[in-house]
This record gives structure tokens, C-alpha cells and sequence, in this order.
């Protein structure tokens, strides 16, 4: 049963994009969306069941189906397998689920669109790259989904071609990704090399068992790791992320929270025991995770577009996971995406919903005083805002988050030579994060939808769209009951069914340590509210650079500063716009061309000079070559009785003399 | 009786009769396409005969699957032989696959000349399957040369607008280097004649004769050099841009499709396998090489503006990949090299219809005349964005299994050659995406969009070639299990050697 | 039938090519220069005849053989030339008539 229904969670919406992609824009416009939603729907309803399934009655190993041979190689076989164990069964039901509400909402968002076919084709073609990345078994056909998902990436950033801009963002997306997918091609041929197969589970038995020296094993972790940086978005590779705002709203929400750049998580989720073994790269991960989540949360500080700002907001929460996977408890990395999915995507659908209804302005200090005109939409956005911010008790992205500051609390950062950096180092910074996490989302809120009304308030928004939107809600508030403190209710559903062998320690958290994870996003509500949000807030007006003691928070100076983005356009693109200075022409084309051009001229010089030479020789010789010739052409004077009578004399001539010799 | 010189001499035997019968034509004006309906036929008759011949039972058990040998010039030693093995079946299919689209999309256009274009073209087809198929090497020579004027002729009269200069560039690097073949092979020969006292040009017997090693290295690079220049290696590749670029679709689709596979061949089965351990020795230069062309070809692919030059200088690169897979010293860089072979093929193959197409409609090449063709030429858009995604090295389809299988194989020998040939990956993104965000997906302008898209029956042919590469990329197994090619010492059965005479 | 002593018939030979050697130097008209050359040839191929009989060889004849569809070729290739000139519009026989060959 579950041998027959795993294929087919991904072959529904495969199927799906084939049909709309080979439609070629022959289908109406108003089914491409209805099918892309019922595929994705049927893959979630698949993947339900299975949970139903494995759930009820856990199996002993995990199931594992291998579809064909793809290559194989001497001492190397890959194959295209399954297989569904708690970590890819959590991916799928949050790929699928989350998938099927964007869908839905984007039947309704694009319905004016002329050319769905492509979108909702490039969208469950996402769909059914990212499953087939989180179902594979063996680590070469979690690259067909590594790069499938980087492929529809691209497709959707830059689906409104028209504008030049677009397309430069989607490549700039694609590019920054697969300069990290270079790297994990080589981490996956190193591996390949070493223990000669790339199947998972054979992989990480390789590694326990002390097959790979340290050395490579350290080049392998670092190799994966730059892959899943770069798709993570993570320092360095960090600027395509915000710039990936250019797709159509719920692409974004797609990318940020169920498909694509969970993929960074997910890599090394599924590869713990081998980065285990490496704790310097471990170290290296959480506190590229802390700076991304700082930087990234301050950078959203200082945005003036609304979907910037929740860009910027998901690498800051990509950070914490990060910084999770870094510590090891790579169940909380998980839980804390899980709950990410649930709020981010609430957070993107609602913005999208926003900017539709006030004719496509994004900038947020051209709105304002939009709670009375949509009270449903504030109030999803302030549950998606509240889960982000993880307020105390009622939301998801408390319990998540809590989770991880309080394993980084307790854990040690080996950094080698026998130094180690203390959790509570990344602790304190982690908590600065989310204390800035509440400031700039609370900023956002109330920029947008208190004080007086900057903008026209157009439509209504379709009862379509804000099904999907409850039901995010819901589970954004919802979702973290599975798993508790112990300080509150000894809940651990979720890293139990995750990994039953190895329970997450919980029992010597101080109750303190909680308290202050609570008090931290309620504080930075506090200051929201002082600075933008009361009666008479300290900052009303759009950033521009002005005197006075706020000037720090305000967006010209910092983004000055920060330049988000910075780093890795001087990293990649600056390099390769002098690469193409340089290479405008074919080196050794030219080099051939100018040599035939010097022989060129050579054998003309040659000619000229021989000209010459022989003119000067033959001036004298000349006339009387001249006159000798006059003479004997005198002889030819075209009639053929003439030359035979000179060619009969000849012969006699000839004979004569052969005869008296 | 074996159908292998029937596969040889049927195309230009029906491009002769295309030529005649195109002459005899009463009024040129209105060209019925009785030239371009015979070449269909001799293809479909061709296509037919391989059939025969793949499903036919092999003669004997050996990894050679058929042999024909005839005396040609007994005083000389020199026979007419045939003989296939898989990695030319395979390369064969490849050729077919690829000329039936184009004599299907592109030859139709031709109107000047009919006749001559289709002889010519189909001339071009016969020289190639005799390459892929000739042991005799005075016979390969003479092949080699045979596939080499007729493409010289079709570039000159129907290409471009700079055709005289890439027609002159074409023939002179190909020519020269041909030259030091033909001394490599006499070379060889005499050398067998000296050791053994008696004269043949039989590939199975000359790959028996002791070569000291000095003279074993040069003969390797005298072989080595024209099948350089064919591939094309840089820095030899200077004539292949412009060859490409100016001549007309179909012929860019046979240089890029098929003629550049046949210096691969030629590397396999000449430097390989009769030269086993001078190429040993030559591998690291000709695997860095290899990894220069990856580089240099994606990144002068980068910089074009021109669609079809975009596509020649990808070229440049993908067959790195074939050179450094062949010279990797392994099984598996040798198949990821055949696989490459053939994924190329027909990406690239596919390209150059659809440039050529463009072109058609609109004459321009220029990247930046064109644009917005999505909104007007949906399904061929498609297409091209499907094939410039293969050409990037996407994962399932057929580039990526060729290229991961040469990077596997190149990764045990040089480490830091095969991260900088991964490098070639990012590079190829660069132009890929290039390519379609140039033209397809791209802002409309100023040369005036086509109104109508193409036809339904050209979208099929291009769509059978996706199917084709779909299934090299996900199930990559039976084409790597039947194009290996088998050494020489092997021949066994029938076909072997009839040298009896000293 | 005695055979034609070798030397009687080299003689011929020798006045027969004088003939037409001297009709070639003399006449202006390309017919009798044409019909000349042809007295020339079978001069020729009468010494390969009275060679032949002299010893005892085939060759001699299959030579005339040969000298006989040399001459009948020559024959034809010149009348063409000339039914060429008339189609060119010069009805000429004159062979002074046609000099662009002259140096």
C-alpha cells in the first residue's frame, strides 16, 4: 500500500505540470489553476494517508522503495529510490499542505493573469521537485530535486519577464544557488570516492563506522555545507533572497516557507550524524546561523517594501535554524521550520492579499490605517506577525523558538585546539535577534494598519483567498502544542515521532531561561508600540536621513551601512563583470586571425620586394627580352598552317640532326 | 549478407538521385520538393536498415556485432571493411535521430539549388556513417575526407553572411590536420610492414604491432591532433564559431550534432585503443585540456550576443566534458563521455534548429533584437527554454548523466581538475539563462515578434527529442550497457582476418 | 599474293605523308586540311602494317585498329569545330580566317 502511494505523492503534481506545461497556453486560463490545486491537493491528501498509516502502526525500518537503477558504475550504483522514514514524512506533510493553501490561493490571485499555465505549471513542478529532494534515498536523486527546485525557482522569480529587473533577480537567485550546488556536487564526488555509494543510510553507516578519515570528512561537511548555505540563503550567499521579491506573491510564500530554501535545512537535517562527526563545522554553522539572524533582522529593521521586509524576516528565522542544526538538536531545527512554514506563509498570502487591495503599493509608509478597512487581514497578519515575533503561550513560533534558545543555553561550540565557545554566548545574541524579530515585524504591523489612512482601499478580497488564510492562522497559533517545555506540560510528540531513540534533553531547564525567552518579544512589542504603533508615535513619517536620536532605525543610513547584499555581489558578480571585460574575444581566435592577417601581409611585402627586385635586375636585360620576344611573337600569329609548317620543319630539323650526329 | 555497406552507400546513392532528379525539373520557379521528398525516403529507408541491423542476431558472440570485408587494393593491403561494434550503433542512431529533423524542419527553406543542397547534405550523412564504421584505416581516411567537402561546399554556397571566411577557416583546420593523419596512418603501417613484412591497413592487425614507445607517443599525437581539431579541443577550436555561425541550420545541426561526435570516435577508438599507454601517458595534458575547454567555452559562451555562436561556444564546452571523460583513464569516464556524446547531440542539435528557425522568421541572430517570443511563439519557446535547461546540465535529463559520470571519473585521478570542471556548471547556468532570458522570457523588441507560432507537427519532432533526452537523463542504463565500445583484440568470428596471404 | 617488299612500302608511306603534309601547308580550306591529316594518320598506320607483316606481329594492326578511330575521332572533332564557326554565324572555311590565338 504505502509502496503504491509513495510514487505517487510525487507523481501527481509531476503529472500536473507536464499537462499544463504541454498545454503551451491552449488551456483556459480560469482550469490551469483548479488542476495545479487539485494535484497538489491530491499529493496532500496522499501524504495524510501515509501519515495515517506509518503513525498508527510504526514501522520497524523505514520504508524504502527503489523505482529504478539509474546508473550504475563499477563499485558505484545510484538509484532512483524512496524512501519515507518520520524526517521525510514531516517534509512532505508540510510541503504538501502548505503547497495545496498557496494553490488555492493563487487560483483566485492570478486568475487575471494571461499566461497561468506557465505559473501554476512552474509551481507544482516546484512542488514535485522539493518532494522528490525530501523522499530520496540516495543522495544523487536528492540532487534532481536540489536542482529542480533551483530550475522552478527561476522560472517563477522571473515569471513577469517583461520587466528586465525580474529576470536579473531570478538569475541572480539561480546563479548564487548553483555556485552553492557546485559545491555539493563535489562534497557528493568526494563522498562517492570514498565509500563508493551515495545512498543514504549505507552513507551514514560508512560514516560511524570510521570509514572516511577526518580530513575529507571535514571537506565533505564544509562541500554540503556551502550548498545548503547558499540555498538557505545564509551569509554569505545571502543577497538573492530579498531580491527574489520579484516573483508573483505566492510564489514567495512557496519559496520561503515550504519549498526551496527549507532545502539547506533539510540537507543537513537528513545528514546529522555525518556533520555530528565534525564539530568544527558544526561551530561554524551555529555562529554563521547567529550572524545571519542578526544581520538579517536588522536589515528588515530598515526596509520600506512589505514584502522585503518578510523576506529579510525568513533569513533571520533560517538563522535560528541554523543555529539549531549548529547546536546539534536538529529537531528543534525542524520544529522551528515546521512553525515557520505554517506563520511565514500566512505572513506572504496576507501581504499579497494587502497589496492587492491598495492597487499594488508595497511601500508600507504609503499605506496605514488599514485596520478599519480590513479588519480580517490585520487580524491574520497579527497572528502571523505574533507567531514570528513567538509571543508568549498562544503561538507556534513560541514553542519552536524556545526550544532552541534553550538547548543553544546549555550547549558548548568546540572551535579546536581544546577552546570551546559557550551557548551562552549565541544565547544572548540569539536573544537580541528575537528581540529585533518583534520590533520590525511589530513595526511593519503598525506602519500598515494604524494611524491615519495614506491610500485608496480598493475591492474585497475573495472568500478563496482567505480560506487558506484561516487555516493558517490556525496553525500558526496551533501548530507548537505538539511540543512543550517541561517547565509547562511535559509535551514531546513531535521529537518523539521525529527520532524515538534519542529524546531531546529537557530537564534541567531553568525556569528563568524560559521567562526570559517569554518577556524578550513582549519587550519588544512594548517598544514597538512606543515607537510607531500609539496615539502619537515617535516615528510616523518614511525614513529619510533625518537629525534626532531615532536616525539609526531609520532606512538610508543603515542600508548604507548594512548594504545587504553587498558581500556577495562583490563575490560573484563583480568577478565575472570583469571576466567579461576581458573575454569579450576568442583568444586564440584573434591570435589566428592576426597571424593570417601577418602572413598575410608578409607574402605581399614578399611580392612587393621580389617586384622590385627583378625590375632592377631586369632593366637591362629587359629591352632585349622585349625585342627577342617581339620577334619570336611575330611567329605566332594564330594560323594553323603556319605552325604545321613550323612543326614539320622542326621534325625534319630534329631528324636531321639525329641522323648526322 | 550484412546491411553495413548498404548503410554506407545508401544516402549519397539517394542523393544522387535527388541531385538528377531535381535537375529535371521543368520550371525551377515553383520548387515541387522532389529533391527534399527523395532525401526523406533514402532517410527513412536508412532508418530501416539500421533497424534491421540493431535487431538483427549478431553473427558471433563477441562484443562486435556485425563485419563486412571486402578486398579493395590487394597490392596495398588496403580492404573495404566494415566493422560495428556498440559505440558505433550508437552513433549511428544519433545520426539518424538528428537528420531526419532536420531534412524534416530545415532543408524545405533551401531554394537555390535544391538538388545539389540535399546531395551534398546526404553526401555529408555517408561520410559520417562510414567514420563510425570503417576498420580499415586507409578507408577511414578516406571517409574522414569524404564527410569534410561536401560540409566545406554547403557552408560556402548556403551560409551567411561571413560564409567564404568560415567555409576557408573550416576546410583549412580540418585539411591540415587531416594531412597528419593520413602521415600518422602510413606511418603506422609502415612501421607494421617493417616489423612484420607485410603490408595492411586492417585496424585489428595493426593494433597488434610493437611500437617502441617514442614512436608509439608521436603516432598517438599525430592521430590525436586532427581528432582535436574536430571535437573541437582549444585551443584548435578557432574554426568551429564561425562554421557554426555561418552555415546554414541544417548544416550547423550535422557540424554540431554529428561531425564534432566523430573526432570523439576517432579518440576512443584510434588514441585509446591502439595507443593504450602513450594515451596514459598524454592524460594529464589532455584532461587539462579538457577542463580548459569546459571553462573557456562556457565562458566565451557568456559574452555572445549572437544566438548560434552562443550555442558553437557551449559546444566548446560540453565536449570538454567528452575529452576529459575519455582521457580519464576509466570505464566510467569513457561512458559518461559516450553519454555526453549523445546528450549534446541532441540538446544542441535542437538549439540550432530552433536559432535557425528564428532566423528564419525573423533574420536576426542578434540577442538583443530579439525578445518577448513567449507571448507570441509559446510551444517554441517551450522547447528552447526545455533544451537551453538541458544544455545547463539540469539533473534527469541527458547532459547531467554524462557530466556527473565524467566528473565521477575525473575526481579519482585530479581532485581540483574536477571542482574546476564543476565550475564549467555554474558557467553554463550563466549562458543558459542567458540564452533564454535574452529571447524567450524576455522584455519584446525592436525586430518584429513573429505573429504565429510553429507549427504542431515541428513541435513534435522537437518534442521527440525531449522524450529522447528525458530518457538518457532518468534511465541512462541500456544506452550505457550498449554504446561501450569493444577493444580490438577481441574480434573474433567470420569477419576476422582474412589476411591469410603474407 | 606476294607480300609488298617493307621498303616499297615505307616509300609509300613517305610520299602519302608528304601529301598531306604539304596539302596541310598549301590549302586554306579546313575540309582538305582535315582530309589531309587523315592521309597523314593512314601514312603512319601504313607503317605499322608493313611493320607488322614484316614481324609477324598483331601489333601492327591493332595499332591501325587504333589509328583508324583516332583519325575517324579527329574527323568528327574537327567538322564539329566547323559547324560550330557556322553556328557562331562565321560561315567560313578559311583557316587564315581564324587567328585569336596570335601572340
Amino acid at each position: 500500500m504505502t509502496e503504491l502511494l509513495l510514487p505517487l505523492t510525487v507523481l501527481a503534481p509531476l503529472a500536473a505540470a507536464v499537462i499544463l506545461f504541454l498545454s503551451a497556453g491552449r488551456l483556459p486560463a480560469r482550469q490551469a489553476g483548479p488542476l495545479a490545486t487539485a494535484a497538489v491537493g491530491l499529493s496532500a491528501i496522499i501524504s495524510t494517508l501515509l501519515a495515517v498509516i506509518v503513525l498508527s502502526a510504526p514501522p520497524s525500518a523505514p520504508i524504502r522503495i527503489t523505482l529504478w537503477n539509474w546508473m550504475t558504475l563499477p563499485g558505484f550504483p545510484a538509484e532512483i529510490a524512496f524512501a519515507l522514514d518520520p524526517l521525510s514524512l514531516l517534509m512532505i506533510l508540510i510541503v504538501t499542505i502548505v503547497g495545496f493553501l498557496i494553490h488555492l490561493y493563487a487560483i483566485r490571485y492570478m486568475q487575471n493573469d494571461p499566461d497561468t499555465a506557465r505559473f501554476f505549471g512552474s509551481m507544482t513542478l516546484f512542488v514535485a521537485a522539493m518532494l522528490v529532494l525530501v523522499l530520496s534515498s540516495d543522495l544523487l536523486c536528492l540532487f534532481i530535486g536540489w536542482e529542480g527546485v533551483g530550475l522552478c525557482s527561476w522560472l517563477l522569480i522571473g515569471f513577469w519577464y517583461t520587466d528586465p529587473a525580474n529576470t536579473a533577480a531570478a538569475r541572480k537567485a539561480f546563479l548564487i544557488t548553483r555556485t552553492g550546488d557546485a559545491a555539493l556536487l563535489c562534497g557528493l564526488l568526494l563522498l562517492a570516492t570514498r565509500t563508493g555509494t551515495l545512498r543514504i543510510d549505507t552513507l551514514l553507516q560508512a560514516v560511524t563506522s570510521g570509514q572516511i578519515p577526518p580530513a575529507p570528512l571535514t571537506a565533505v561537511a564544509l562541500l554540503l555545507l556551502t550548498g545548503a548555505l547558499a540555498k538557505s540563503a545564509q551569509i554569505p550567499f545571502q543577497s538573492w533572497l530579498p531580491d527574489a521579491m520579484a516573483g508573483p506573491t505566492p510564489t514567495s510564500a512557496l519559496i520561503h516557507a515550504a519549498t526551496m530554501v527549507t532545502a539547506g535545512i533539510y540537507l543537513i537535517a537528513r545528514l546529522h550524524v555525518l556533520f555530528a562527526a565534525t564539530p568544527a563545522v558544526m561551530t561554524l554553522m551555529a555562529v554563521i546561523g547567529t550572524l545571519t539572524l542578526l544581520m538579517a533582522a536588522c536589515n528588515a529593521l530598515v526596509q520600506t517594501d512589505l514584502k522585503r521586509i518578510l523576506a529579510w524576516s525568513t533569513v533571520s528565522q533560517l538563522g535560528y535554524m541554523f543555529l539549531a542544526l549548529g547546536t546539534g538538536i536538529w529537531q528543534a531545527a525542524l520544529f522551528h521550520l515546521m512553525t515557520h512554514a505554517f506563520f511565514k506563509a500566512l505572513l506572504f498570502l496576507t501581504a499579497g492579499a494587502i497589496i492587492e487591495r491598495v492597487r499594488h503599493e508595497r511601500n508600507i509608509f504609503h499605506m496605514g490605517g488599514l485596520l478599519r478597512a480590513t479588519p480580517g487581514l490585520a487580524a491574520a497578519f497579527l497572528t502571523g506577525a505574533a507567531a514570528l515575533a513567538g509571543l508568549p503561550l498562544i503561538t507556534a513560533g513560541f514553542y519552536s523558538k524556545e526550544l532552541i534558545l534553550s538547548s543553544v543555553w546549555q550547549a558548548t561550540f568546540p572551535v579546536g585546539g581544546g577552546l570551546a565557545l559557550s551557548g551562552h554566548v549565541l544565547w544572548s545574541l540569539a536573544l537580541a535577534g528575537a528581540f529585533l524579530t518583534t520590533l520590525y515585524i511589530f513595526r511593519c504591523f503598525f506602519i500598515v494598519f494604524s494611524g491615519p489612512p495614506q491610500t485608496e482601499i480598493s475591492g474585497t478580497t475573495p472568500r478563496l483567498m482567505t480560506i487558506p488564510l484561516a487555516c493558517l492562522s490556525l496553525l500558526s497559533l496551533l501548530g507548537g502544542i505538539v511540543e512543550m517545555p517541561d517547565t509547562l506540560a511535559p509535551v514531546h510528540l513531535f521529537t518523539r515521532m521525529l527520532d524515538p531513540s534519542h529524546p531531546l534533553p529537557h530537564t534541567s531547564d531553568p525556569a528563568w531561561l524560559l521567562l526570559a525567552g517569554a518577556l524578550t518579544p513582549i519587550a519588544g512589542l512594548a517598544l514597538a508600540w512606543t515607537l510607531w504603533g500609539s496615539a502619537n508615535p515617535v516615528i510616523r513619517e518614511a525614513p529619510v536621513p533625518t537629525p534626532g536620536a531615532h536616525r539609526v532605525l531609520t532606512a538610508r543610513t543603515v542600508e548604507s551601512r548594512w548594504r545587504p547584499g553587498i558581500v556577495p555581489d562583490a563575490l560573484f558578480l563583480r568577478p565575472l563583470r570583469i571576466l567579461n571585460r576581458i573575454g569579450r574575444y576568442d583568444l586564440p581566435d584573434r591570435l589566428s586571425d592576426s597571424i593570417s592577417r601577418a602572413l598575410c601581409r608578409a607574402s605581399t611585402l614578399a611580392a612587393q620586394t621580389r617586384t622590385s627586385l627583378i625590375a632592377h635586375l631586369s632593366s637591362r636585360t629587359l629591352r632585349i627580352t622585349r625585342e627577342g620576344s617581339l620577334l619570336l611573337g611575330r611567329m605566332q600569329n594564330g594560323r594553323v598552317r603556319w605552325y604545321a609548317a613550323w612543326i614539320a620543319t622542326g621534325l625534319c630539323a630534329t631528324l636531321a640532326a639525329a641522323m648526322l650526329a | 549478407m550484412t546491411p553495413l555497406p548498404a548503410l554506407v552507400l545508401l544516402p549519397v546513392l539517394g542523393g544522387a538521385i535527388a541531385w538528377l532528379a531535381d535537375r529535371s525539373r521543368t520550371r525551377p520557379e515553383q520548387p515541387p520538393p522532389v529533391a527534399w521528398l527523395i532525401t526523406l525516403i533514402t532517410l527513412i529507408l536508412e532508418t530501416a536498415l539500421l533497424l534491421a541491423e540493431t535487431f538483427r542476431q549478431s553473427p558471433d558472440p563477441g562484443p562486435w556485432l556485425d563485419h563486412f570485408s571486402r578486398p579493395w587494393i590487394p597490392p596495398l593491403g588496403i580492404d573495404v571493411r566494415l566493422d560495428m561494434d556498440g559505440l558505433s550503433l550508437s552513433l549511428l542512431w544519433l545520426t539518424l535521430i538528428l537528420s531526419l529533423p532536420c531534412v524534416l524542419l530545415a532543408t524545405r527553406q533551401i531554394r537555390t539549388r535544391p538538388g545539389l543542397f540535399h546531395f551534398l547534405f546526404l553526401a555529408t550523412i555517408s561520410g559520417v556513417t562510414g567514420t563510425f564504421l570503417a576498420t580499415d584505416l586507409f578507408l577511414f581516411f578516406f571517409f574522414w575526407e569524404l564527410m569534410l567537402v561536401p560540409m566545406f561546399v554547403l557552408i560556402l554556397i548556403w551560409g551567411h553572411e561571413d560564409r567564404h571566411r568560415a567555409a576557408m577557416k573550416f576546410f583549412l583546420f580540418t585539411q591540415g590536420s587531416g594531412l597528419l593523419l593520413l602521415l600518422s596512418i602510413l606511418g603506422l603501417a609502415i612501421t607494421h610492414f617493417r616489423e612484420t613484412g607485410f603490408l595492411t591497413f586492417n585496424y585489428f592487425t595493426l593494433a597488434a604491432t610493437p611500437l617502441s614507445p617514442a614512436l608509439s607517443m608521436v603516432l598517438m599525437l599525430g592521430f590525436f591532433i586532427p581528432f582535436a581539431v574536430k571535437l573541437p579541443v582549444i585551443p584548435v577550436h578557432v574554426w568551429l564559431p564561425d562554421a557554426h555561425t555561418q552555415a546554414p541550420t541544417a548544416a550547423s545541426v550535422l557540424l554540431a550534432g554529428i561531425l564534432l561526435k566523430t573526432g570523439g570516435y576517432g579518440m576512443i577508438r584510434f588514441n585509446i585503443m591502439l595507443f593504450p599507454e602513450a594515451a596514459a601517458h598524454f592524460a594529464p595534458v589532455a584532461l587539462s585540456l579538457g577542463v580548459a575547454g569546459i571553462l573557456y567555452g562556457a565562458w566565451m559562451s557568456c559574452q555572445q550576443n549572437d544566438i548560434k555562436r552562443l550555442i558553437a561556444y557551449s559546444s566548446i564546452s560540453h565536449l570538454g566534458f567528452v575529452l576529459t571523460g575519455i582521457f580519464s583513464g576509466s570505464q566510467a569516464g569513457m561512458q559518461g563521455a559516450i553519454i555526453q556524446m549523445l546528450a549534446h547531440g541532441l540538446s544542441t542539435g535542437a538549439l540550432f534548429l530552433i536559432a535557425g528557425s528564428l532566423q528564419d522568421r525573423m533574420h536576426t541572430r542578434d540577442m538583443t533584437r530579439i525578445g518577448g517570443l513567449w507571448a507570441t511563439m509559446p510551444r517554441l519557446s517551450g522547447a528552447g527554454v526545455f533544451f537551453a535547461v538541458a544544455s545547463l546540465g539540469m539533473p534527469g535529463l541527458g547532459n547531467f548523466a554524462g557530466e556527473f559520470l565524467v566528473l565521477f571519473a575525473t575526481w579519482r585521478v585530479s581532485p581540483p581538475l574536477a571542482i574546476l570542471a564543476a565550475t564549467g556548471l555554474v558557467l553554463a547556468a550563466i549562458y543558459a539563462l542567458k540564452l533564454v532570458n535574452g529571447i524567450f522570457l524576455a522584455p519584446a523588441a525592436p525586430a518584429p515578434s513573429p505573429t504565429k507560432d510553429v507549427p504542431t507537427p515541428q513541435i513534435a519532432i522537437l518534442g521527440s527529442l525531449m522524450i529522447f533526452l528525458v530518457i538518457l537523463g532518468l534511465y541512462p542504463r541500456p544506452f550505457i550497457a550498449a554504446s561501450a565500445p569493444s577493444p580490438p583484440s577481441v574480434v573474433t568470428g567470420k569477419g576476422e582476418p582474412n589476411h591469410a596471404h603474407p | 599474293m606476294t607480300a609488298l617488299p617493307p621498303g616499297d612500302a615505307l616509300l609509300l608511306a613517305v610520299i602519302l605523308f608528304s601529301t598531306g603534309l604539304a596539302g596541310i601547308l598549301i590549302r586554306r580550306n579546313l575540309l582538305f586540311m582535315l582530309m589531309s591529316i587523315d592521309i597523314m594518320l593512314n601514312a603512319a598506320a601504313l607503317v605499322f602494317i608493313a611493320a607488322g607483316a614484316k614481324w609477324h606481329d598483331a601489333t601492327g594492326q591493332v595499332m591501325f585498329l587504333m589509328i583508324l578511330a583516332l583519325a575517324a575521332t579527329e574527323t568528327a572533332a574537327g567538322l564539329a569545330i566547323i559547324l560550330r564557326l557556322h553556328a557562331r554565324g562565321r560561315p567560313s572555311l578559311d583557316a587564315d580566317t581564324g587567328n585569336l590565338l596570335r601572340g
